[in-house]
């Protein structure tokens, strides 16, 4: 993550002491910002054993799991809050864990890379696959398997009954009110159950 | 030797109040045996207690003056500058109750009769092994752990200090461990307990008077109970096919490495070990549930539980296999509980939890380094 901007605009909408699932929780800086930040209650899920251990160093619970394989050690409704940070682009099942967010968890928030940011879309015009520091990877060493837009997500959303309650647009920290999905390198979304 | 905790000595302690079993037997007095490292800070707050599994002690860490080869069974985990690092806490290691390292077990004289006390020894639990940990804390003065810490069944004995004392605990790290034995872990440990119950010379656990030793039957019993401890691919890796004499001899005598290896083993493992304490550390396995009195509910029985949790399982492990593990950390998530889990990728399965792993040693040594900042503070 090249800055922790949208740290700020998820602690922005979690209440004090709220309870909270960190999937793909990385070193813990997210949950250690929240518990710091917000007083949160929670967990982290992680794969990586280098995580694993900044984690339990950040003082931050974490459960080593693949998110892939789901979260059934879980129960429903168990956090007000599930949070995928930068990480959805790189989960292979992405819908059934975005379903599986909602289960265990009231409400969800993500944060990914926009694909459609008008540096991707250039490096892509002029024949190359984009690399930044919001994709830092080479095309074939990349674990992002699932990139979209903003647009992308928002039509997923809207296929599986998934409603979209608020949202946040950077680039480089900065709030992106115009065209978005051109001009946003991250996006930040807040959702539910729809009805 | 650098990094060591050194030359150390085991205590003994003395208890003349009654305990009561869980089976409902008394015992009227007994001993422990101990060892500590490190050093108890000014308010007692640092202290660490090690929980042993079927064929451990007290005997963790260092070793002593006349036997410099004697290291502790633990030595690579527990020492100065390692992941329980004794320039910080104050650990103890102790022998369990009906153990045959020192602490009072059958093979101990029964003062009222001066035999030992061979089938008279009452059957043990892990509830019963808590509560006379908890009265050597009281003679240590150690009101509550900063950490418990144990593998296997020393893993359930730290789970059970959760619930029987709650606010003695501060931590607890329950290693290749589970919450409850599963039916196929009971039937290994039902064939091991039977190899010894049918050996000609275990006369019903009174073996002492008769000046014999049921060898036989604990050989096996540990021969078996080897096997679920490595895993297949180490064995495969360390053995495989592999023939002592390079051919085939058409007979039953030793020809495989592994044959030669488990009886070795096994040999070692029988003119050390007392049967019934064997018996009784698999019964005291079979038996733990601490969901027994919540009707199986591992969720309720888990609520009364305050301390905080590191779960560690290995990979490789099919004794006390990760998913296992999982059982563990379930209702401590269900409860709100701090828990952090690692899944150790190791190739030697349940063995995996003594030895010496890079990520399964910072791991430790990160949750412990946060350990020792809080009871400083």
């Amino acid at each position: 993550m090249s800055d922790r901007s949208d740290f700020a605009a998820i602690a922005a909408w979690i209440p004090k002491g709220a309870s909270v699932l960190d999937l793909g929780c990385g070193d813990g800086s997210l949950l250690r910002y929240l518990q710091d930040t917000r007083a949160v209650r929670g967990y982290g899920v992680e794969i990586s054993d280098r995580d694993i251990v900044s984690c339990i160093a950040n003082g931050v619970n974490v459960i080593q799991n693949d998110l892939d394989a789901g979260l059934s050690d879980f129960e429903d409704g168990a956090f007000d809050f599930v949070i995928l940070s930068q990480t959805l682009q790189a989960t292979r099942h992405t819908e059934p864990l975005m379903q599986e967010m909602l289960r265990v968890g009231r409400e969800g928030i993500v944060s990914f890379p926009n694909f459609g940011f008008w540096r991707s879309r250039l490096d892509v015009l002029l024949g190359n696959m984009p690399v930044s520091s919001e994709l830092p990877y080479q095309w074939y060493n990349t674990p992002n398997v699932h990139l979209c837009t903003l647009n992308d997500f928002e039509n997923f959303c809207r296929s599986y009954c998934i409603s979209i309650t608020a949202r946040s647009v950077m680039t480089d920290g900065r709030e992106v009110s115009m065209l978005p999905n051109l001009f946003g390198s991250t996006a930040v979304y807040r959702f539910q159950r729809g009805i | 030797m650098s990094h060591s905790v050194g030359i150390v000595t085991a205590q003994r302690a003395t208890f003349e109040t009654p305990l009561v079993f869980r089976s409902g037997a008394v015992l009227p007095r007994y001993e422990l045996v101990y060892e500590t490292y490190g050093t108890l800070n000014s308010d007692r707050s640092n202290a660490i207690l090690i929980c042993h599994a079927l064929s451990g002690h007290h005997h963790v860490a260092g070793f002593y003056a006349d036997a410099p080869k004697s290291l502790g069974w633990w030595d690579n985990m527990v020492g100065p500058g390692k992941p329980i690092d004794t320039d910080n806490f104050f650990v103890v290691g102790m022998n369990n109750l009906g153990g045959c390292h020192g602490s009072t077990g059958p093979s101990s004289v029964d003062p009222e009769t001066g035999k030992p006390y061979g089938s008279s020894f009452p059957v043990i639990t892990v509830e019963d092994w808590v509560e006379s940990q908890a009265r050597l804390a009281d003679y240590l003065g150690i009101d509550c752990f900063a950490a418990v810490i144990g593998g296997s069944l020393g893993g359930m004995q730290a789970l059970q200090w959760s619930l029987a004392c709650p606010d003695r605990v501060r931590h607890v790290l329950a290693i290749a461990s589970a919450p409850r034995l599963t039916a196929q872990n009971i039937a290994f440990n039902d064939v091991a307990r039977n190899a010894i119950l049918t050996d000609p010379d275990f006369h019903g656990g009174d073996y002492y008077q008769h000046n014999v030793v049921p060898t036989r039957g604990l050989r096996l019993a540990r021969m078996l109970g080897h096997i679920t401890y490595l895993s297949d691919d180490a064995m495969a890796d360390k053995f495989g096919r592999e023939l002592k004499s390079g051919q085939y001899n058409y007979g039953y005598e030793v020809e495989f490495q592994i044959e030669s290896y488990l009886r070795y083993q096994g040999d070692k493992f029988a003119g050390l070990f007392d049967a019934n304490t064997y018996l009784l550390m698999t019964k005291a396995l079979d038996y733990f549930d601490p969901a027994q009195d919540c009707g199986g509910d591992l969720n309720s029985a888990f609520a009364k539980a305050r301390a905080d949790f590191l779960v560690i399982s290995f990979t490789t492990d099919w004794r006390f296999s990760p998913q296992r593990s999982r059982e563990i950390i379930r209702p401590l998530l269900h409860n709100g509980r701090n828990v952090s889990y690692a899944e150790i990728t190791s190739t030697h399965g349940h063995d995996s939890f003594l030895m010496e792993h890079p990520h399964y040693f910072d791991v430790v040594r990160a949750y412990l380094d946060n350990v020792s900042r809080e009871v400083s503070a």
